[in-house]
């Protein structure tokens, strides 16, 4: 029962960084998709390979590189500006969840986007859209691709443990993040307590997607 | 020249090094019914492509009202929306009837126009198929949605590009009906682009032979089908083969 505080605080943290990635993910994500599958330009070819290859980055890859960016000796660690975070903080773990999660929401949503009859962006034009009512229509056609690229950019950050514990460090009432304490449990030999993070993570994933289906609406049933 | 709305001089439209359209002149009135006929891959759809300026030619000048349109100079916006086209393929979005009908009021900001939206469905004859999710209907009734959606913007001009193509004669006769109301009553220009010359005779007061993206011949409808100068159009509307 003492643990109740602690658990909580480990739980609001989680959602905190994994949240705000995934909203910079999203920010990122879906418009880069969206001109990825929709117009044509030099090197676009180069850029989803790029795109790819970053929906498979191990996340202790993407730790790593982050960590060497923001240690004190680092290229961004050495500036000290405000807007940089520096590691062993939050502000670092939302950085690499960030990079792990972006290419999987641009990747799924220019999938998506690109399934969308072309027929339809002549249409909507036809009808007076500008360029930029023509995406959103476009984006809202394909939204149920859309919102699985935001909840697969969601699972892959929530759940992931190398990244978080290399900038993060797992320290406590700090950087300590369900993920991370799983681990810290099973080490300690605390299986009980370890089990039961999980069952709040795996629980916390559930939630988080049944409110994401809603996002899909009624399209979802037909 | 008041009564012109639309005048093509030299237009071309290239595509990947082949030339698919070829047009010299071409001027179309207001308030006409204007039919181009012609096999498929004669240059009809680009031409509706370029007087609804969703492409813009490779070379050459499109005037419409008193503004032009050319390579390297876009159709301002406002202009642009009082041109727009039903396509052959009734391309809805996966929404309700309403939803589509009243999306292009929707891009325009014109919103609260539930009368208008109505009136606009009762006139394609689907009233009641308000609240219907748009992907349900029949190949008929999305092309009377479309149609809908296209006609509630009241437009100045309207591009029909093979409308009737997939449908059953009911829905051929309802649309043509419509579509020639739209130009009676409300002085709807109409420029309307089939390879179904019996369509053309029915609705158009004149008509142009499009072949190989240039235009043979254009006359009112009667000297078209019964006197026409070039013999390909002759050949043409006896439904021989003109290749």
């Amino acid at each position: 029962m003492t643990l109740d505080p602690a658990l909580f605080e480990i739980v609001a943290l989680s959602l905190r960084v994994s949240g705000t990635a995934l909203l910079f993910s999203t920010l990122i994500g879906i418009p880069l998709g969206a001109a990825l599958g929709l117009s044509r330009f030099f090197g676009r070819r180069m850029v989803i390979a790029l795109l790819y290859t970053g929906m498979g980055f191990p996340p202790v890859v993407v730790g790593l590189f982050v960590y060497l960016m923001l240690s004190r000796s680092g290229p961004l660690g050495q500036l000290n500006a405000p807007l940089i975070p520096s590691l062993f903080t939050p502000g670092a773990m939302i950085v690499a969840q960030t990079i792990i999660s972006f290419p999987l929401v641009a990747g799924f949503t220019m999938a998506a986007v690109m399934g969308v009859d072309p027929q339809l962006r002549l249409q909507v034009r036809a009808l007076g859209a500008t360029n930029w009512q023509t995406t959103l229509a476009i984006l809202t056609e394909a939204r149920i691709g859309v919102v699985v690229s935001v909840i697969a950019g969601f699972g892959s950050i929530i759940s992931e443990v190398g990244a978080v514990m290399m900038v993060g460090g797992n320290i406590e009432h700090s950087t300590r993040v369900l993920t991370t304490a799983i681990v810290l449990e099973t080490r300690k030999g605390n299986f009980d307590l370890a089990m039961a993070i999980g069952v709040v993570l795996l629980g916390i994933s559930f939630l988080t997607n049944v409110a994401m289906l809603r996002l899909q609406g009624r399209t979802f049933d037909e | 020249m008041n009564d012109l709305i639309y005048r093509l001089q030299n237009v071309t439209k290239v595509y990947e090094g082949r030339c698919v359209l070829e047009v010299e002149n071409l001027s179309i009135h207001r308030g006409e019914i204007f039919a181009v006929v012609g096999p498929s891959g004669a240059g009809k759809s680009t031409l509706l492509r370029l007087l609804n300026f969703l492409e813009s030619p490779t070379q050459g000048r499109i005037r419409f009202l008193d503004a032009e349109f050319s390579a390297g100079q876009p159709m301002p916006l406002a202009y642009r929306r009082r041109v727009t086209t039903v396509f052959q393929r009734p391309i809805l979005l996966n929404r309700s009837v309403w939803a589509n009908v009243s999306y292009g009021l929707g891009l325009h900001g014109k919103r609260d126009q539930t009368e208008r939206i109505e009136q606009a469905l009762e006139r394609v004859g689907l009233r009641d198929f308000i609240r219907q999710r748009a992907r349900t209907l029949s190949g008929g009734e999305a092309q009377r949605v479309a149609l809908a959606r296209a006609i509630v913007l009241q437009p100045d001009v309207l591009l029909l590009d093979e409308p009737t193509a997939n449908l059953d004669p009911y829905n051929v006769g309802l649309i043509e009906e419509i579509v020639q109301q739209l130009n009676q009553e409300g002085g709807t220009t109409l420029v309307l682009v089939t390879h179904n010359v019996f369509q053309a005779k029915r609705l158009a007061h004149r008509v142009a032979l499009l072949l190989e993206g240039r235009i043979v011949e254009t006359a009112d409808v009667e000297t078209f089908f019964q006197s026409p100068r070039d013999p390909r159009t002759l050949a043409f509307v006896r439904g021989e083969m003109v290749y």
